[in-house]
């Protein structure tokens, strides 16, 4: 094995172009358990961990540019209000430890479906920024995961940035596992309020071969928040449509039954999770929320 | 009602004087003795304890060897096969490689170990019966390339039915696991595939059921729980020059390994010197042989020090599991709560072999009636031979399996009688006296009602304690709640539960076994001082051994320093650091070896002294601060003077009270030595919607007997509070049924608890001296591991409403998914 060692972008660029294969690692979280366990054995890793500007993010008026190896405890820190999703997402992530050494690049670049960051990208809505030495391209996170462990990038792309709307209203991050902390997704879901352009989007995680919206959950829920006229009045969500937008996050999952849990069990959690999720992000638009502790 | 039993080799505090030095011959000069520090009923702190939250403390797997070569185990990939054809061939053309060594490579005419009966291969015989039994090693000189050369190697399989429980065990056309068997359990065995059977009649159970106004029955589920120590196997074996080796192992009884390594290895005892290396957790995993013979024979055959080390993935396969079980209880009862009789069959799953199996029959047969008294029982319990991985000890050793199901009984009881089901076990608590099922009477304090009455009058954690007020009006703490940091809930759902349990557990080895252990006590002069070392074969795995070793020399001895010299086989047996025993009988053998060393000492003192005070003669004589002195406080000597060049170093074996075997029809006898209870009062948090839990508090009630270390009592009581609480909502090592292979062999997916699924953990101990015992002490270790997995069972059964008869509860448990 080859250990590549670019000190710049360029360079990072260059030998991805000349070695295809080559296999990125920043944080090393996912990597390094695969080569430990022997589940693969790359002929070249990319060490990206000298290319400082990766752990560097911009705050745009539309977006955040977060760098692909920013770490989670950075967006736990600082990212709080432009991202709250993620930032509740990043908190979920394993231990302290993992969470200063990971990073959505990370996160995108390995594309597992229980990969935590994935359900808040796709509720807040996100682009990401891959880059080759033939140019950059900004792929819409909706058409980034194309399989089990299989994204959109090409051989020769690396993860420079990911683009996230920044909120423009409530958003929230729920994830099962069955250990209070430092636990793998049994499934997640994240969910966000977008009154700019009266939407919820939605984001599920580990319940399908793939992170997935729930798209006629929020097709509904657009529907029925507009018909209501709830976006104007800010009233109380009636039980019959958060029930109903339950049911239709749940049937949007395609799950397995594995060591970590039930196909059943995981479309009855993703529904409870829409519900609550809604809850709490409909009682903040209100301006009747509660602030959480502990979380990010 | 605390009480202290026994001080009387505890020295009074007295008023602190300057050291004098004493000429020799001049005893005359009296001087008050000062207090020795640092004695028993002292907290005083592990030598280790520093060094291994730092980082800094040296593991086995950390040893080094100039020109080491590193072990590689290649284990089956299937759970039942003959092995067609093996070929090393491609393995030990890889350049790097020093051996490689499969069944036919075997040097002795013994080619298997176990701890009572030696039916594993050290390497498979025509036939793997596990998934993940080791088939062949090989000796690389990086380890990687040991790895590699592994993996080389070509093993063809031919499949055989797989036996996975006990239908399929039993069955009558059922494929023998171990054929041609002849221990001596095959005699009294119903079928070829139990290992061992135990039954125990007492009263006439049946008559007795007429009695009862309620009857309860129940089947109930145990899953596998794994010891998850943190340390996984590993250890370093040298070739010394006259053809024997040198092996430093972490493990949990050097001598039980030592008699199963030599005869593998065609070695006399003698040429087999093994030392003791930095131990990181046992809980019974380190019981039986994992790599120990592998590294003695690779070193053996390449000439040259050879070191193994497990990674986590093959340390699920590198040591035996807890039992799961499946247990059929029957209780009856009277309509003003008094127990009437009880009948159980307890059938716990052994996988391929046997390791401890017959004596976790013995322990759950004879304990499976808990802390109740109850006359008129039948009981059987068996251990399986099946496919599935080996079981063996583990904290609770069958205890565990039946406390979770005898608990849950009780409720169930309590609840179809309208009784409290505090004052249901209070009215049936066993007592000292208590004859238990197999005759032995109860002939030490045994205060279970006491232990409830303490859990349960004990406050409860306030509601809501998620809630929190602040400036900005309510804020929610997740991690107070069910789920945590993972965010599922902000109260929805959630339901609070409380449950209480209480278990009853043996220390020490029962059944007749010679449970002995060895210490060497050396006191002599140094720089002016008596000093003394304690030297045993006692595996120091965390329970603190080390440091109570110390106490007691301190206490008997009167000396400051001690030093504990690194565990051995230049030594007697200390016998295994398991069944809540080593600070019963290796301690024990150490005040035995002090009280000798301090005869010899007081003799001397006599011989050179007694003539110059009157008290030589005629009063008891202690050790204290250095000094010889009087019960009265009178200084007679220094002990530098009575000394003066002179080591006094004794080596004796010491025994707790003999046992009997249980007999193999009614199982009748005095099989115990001692008894140990605890009990737990849970408080849950339940997301009902979710199936998630929170155990928010985990009070424990537990005597003692004799705190030697009231910091060190503690952390064992919290710790297996914990591990009981882990087998109740996460950890279990998950096997298919189709295939008997491990599915969750990682951290990632075999779940331990973290800090924040850490309740509180409110300890109250009880010191009612068993005066039997030294120092009137109760072992500790394992009795907080049984009531609790109960106790939060049923608080989640109180929280739900659900019936929950199986353990570790899942959310699809909880949801009904």
């Amino acid at each position: 094995m080859d250990f590549l060692r670019p000190a710049s972008w360029e360079e990072a660029l260059a030998a991805k172009a000349e070695h295809p294969t080559a296999v990125p690692i920043a944080g090393g979280t996912d990597v390094m358990v695969e080569i430990n366990f022997d589940h693969r054995r790359p002929e070249y890793l990319l060490d990206l961990n000298r290319i400082d500007e990766l752990t560097e993010w911009e705050v745009g008026q539309e977006s955040v540019r977060l760098g692909a190896s920013v770490p989670y405890s950075a967006i736990m820190e600082n990212l709080r209000t432009e991202l709250p999703g993620l930032a509740l997402a990043s908190h979920t992530v394993a231990s302290p430890q993992i969470r200063n050494r990971g990073g959505v690049g990370g996160n995108l670049g390995t594309a597992s479906p229980a990969g935590d960051a994935h359900p808040a990208l796709l509720a807040a809505g996100a682009e990401v920024e891959a880059e080759s030495v033939r140019g950059t391209r900004l792929i819409p996170i909706d058409a980034f995961y194309t399989g089990v462990k299989r994204n959109a990038l090409e051989p020769d792309e690396l993860i420079r940035a990911v683009h996230i709307k920044k909120a423009d209203g409530p958003q929230q991050y729920s994830k099962v596992g069955t250990r209070n902390a430092m636990v793998i997704a049994v499934c997640a879901f994240g969910l966000a309020l977008h009154p700019e352009t009266r939407t919820v989007r939605t984001g599920i995680g580990s319940a399908a071969p793939t992170p997935v919206r729930a798209k006629e959950a929020e097709a509904f829920l657009n529907a029925a928040l507009d018909e209501g006229g709830f976006w104007e009045s800010g009233k109380i969500i009636t039980p019959a449509i958060a029930k109903q937008f339950a049911a239709l996050a749940s049937g949007a999952c395609n799950p397995i039954d594995d060591v970590r849990g039930t196909a059943k069990y995981r479309r009855h959690a993703v529904g409870i999770m829409a519900r609550r999720t809604l809850g709490w992000t409909w009682e903040q638009y209100r301006g009747a929320g509660r602030t959480l502790e502990g979380a990010a | 009602m605390t009480t202290h039993p026994e001080a009387t080799t505890q020295p009074k505090a007295t008023a602190p004087v300057k050291a004098q030095t004493v000429p020799a011959g001049t005893p005359t000069k009296i001087t008050q003795g000062s207090p020795t520090k640092g004695g028993i009923g002292e907290s005083t702190l592990r030598p280790d304890g520093t060094l291994k939250v730092t980082g800094e403390f040296a593991y086995s797997s950390d040893m080094w060897h100039e020109d080491m070569l590193w072990g590689q185990t290649l284990r089956s990939t299937v759970a039942h096969a003959e092995i067609v054809s093996i070929d090393t061939s491609e393995a030990l053309a890889t350049s790097g490689v020093y051996a490689v060594m499969t069944y036919d490579d075997l040097p002795a005419e013994m080619k298997n170990y176990g701890l009572e009966i030696q039916d594993t291969p050290v390497l498979a015989h025509g036939k793997v019966r596990h998934h993940g039994e080791p088939v062949a090693i090989v000796a690389a000189d990086h380890p990687e390339t040991a790895r590699r050369a592994a993996a080389k190697i070509k093993i063809e399989y031919r499949e055989l039915p797989l036996i996975t429980d006990e239908a399929s065990a039993t069955a009558p056309d059922a494929v023998l696991v171990h054929e041609g068997r002849d221990d001596h359990h095959i005699g009294h065995v119903p079928h070829p595939n139990i290992v061992h059977r135990q039954p125990i009649i007492r009263g006439d159970a049946d008559e007795a059921a007429k009695r009862a106004d309620v009857i309860v029955t129940g089947e109930y589920v145990f899953g596998m729980q794994d010891q998850a120590f943190l340390g996984p196997e590993s250890g370093l074996a040298v070739p010394s020059e006259d053809g024997g080796v040198e092996l430093y192992v972490a493990t949990q009884w050097l001598h039980s390994d030592l008699g199963q390594i030599a005869p593998v290895l065609g070695l006399p005892e003698d040429k087999v010197r093994m030392t003791l290396s930095g131990v990181g957790g046992a809980f019974g995993g380190r019981e039986d042989i994992s790599m120990q013979i592998h590294a003695c024979l690779l070193a053996l055959r390449t000439g040259k020090p050879v070191k193994i080390v497990y990674n986590r993935f093959e340390s699920f396969f590198g040591h035996v599991h807890r039992h799961p079980a499946k247990l059929h209880y029957e209780h009856g009862a009277t309509k003003d709560g008094k127990l009437t009789h009880m009948k159980c069959r307890i059938v716990l799953d052994g996988g391929a072999y046997a390791s401890a199996s017959p004596a976790v029959v013995g322990n759950a047969s004879s304990l499976s009636v808990g802390p109740y008294k109850i006359e008129d029982v039948d009981i059987e319990a068996v251990a399986l031979y099946t496919n599935n991985p080996p079981c063996g000890a583990m904290r609770g050793f069958g205890a565990v399996q039946a406390c979770f199901a005898y608990e849950a009984q009780m409720d169930k009881l309590a609840a179809k009688l309208d009784m409290d089901p505090v004052e249901f076990r209070q009215l049936n608590a066993m007592e000292q006296g208590t004859l238990l099922p197999t005759g032995q009477p109860c002939d030490s304090p045994a205060p279970v009602a006491e232990l409830l009455r303490r859990v349960k009058s004990r406050p409860l954690p306030p509601e809501q304690q998620w809630l929190a007020a602040g400036s900005e009006g309510t804020s929610i703490d997740v991690r107070a709640l069910p789920g945590g940091l993972s965010n599922t809930t902000h109260g929805e759902g959630v339901v609070r539960g409380i449950g209480y349990a209480v278990g009853l557990k043996n220390v020490g080895f029962s059944e007749g076994f010679d449970d002995y252990s060895t210490a060497r006590v050396r006191m002599e002069v140094i720089n002016g001082e008596a000093v003394a070392t304690v030297h045993t074969a006692m595996a120091e795995v965390g329970q603190g051994g080390v440091t109570v070793h110390a106490q007691i020399a301190r206490t008997e001895l009167g000396v400051n320093q001690v030093t504990i010299h690194p565990a051995d086989t230049r030594v007697g047996s200390a016998g295994s650091t398991s069944a809540s025993r080593q600070t019963y009988v290796t301690g024990g053998a150490v005040k035995n070896s002090c009280e000798a060393v301090r005869e010899k000492v007081l003799e001397l003192g006599r011989t050179k002294f007694g003539t110059y005070h009157p008290a030589w003669a005629t009063a008891e004589l202690l050790l204290e601060g250095g000094k010889v002195v009087t019960d009265g406080g009178e200084v007679l000597a220094d002990v530098a003077d009575v000394l003066e060049d002179e080591a006094i170093d004794i080596e004796l074996e010491w025994r707790h009270r003999p046992t009997e075997a249980f007999d193999l029809r009614t199982g009748q006898g005095n099989g115990h030595v001692q008894y140990s209870f605890a009990a737990h009062r849970a408080v849950v948090e339940v997301d009902t919607e979710l199936g998630l839990v929170k155990v928010i508090e985990l009070a424990c009630a537990q005597d003692v007997g004799k705190a030697l270390n009231p910091l060190s009592v503690l952390g064992q009581i919290q710790g297996g509070t914990l591990q009981g609480m882990g087998v109740a909502v996460m950890e279990e090592i998950i096997v298919d049924p189709k295939t008997a292979k491990v599915r969750n062999p990682s951290f990632t997916d075999y779940l331990l608890p973290t800090i924040l699924d850490t309740p509180t953990i409110p300890v109250d101990v009880l010191e009612l001296a068993d005066e039997h015992a030294p120092y009137g002490l109760r072992g500790i270790g394992e009795a907080p591991t049984l009531s609790s997995t109960p106790a939060v069972l049923a608080a989640i059964r109180n929280a739900t409403g659900l019936e929950l008869n199986r353990t570790p509860v899942r959310p699809e448990h909880l949801t009904g998914t």
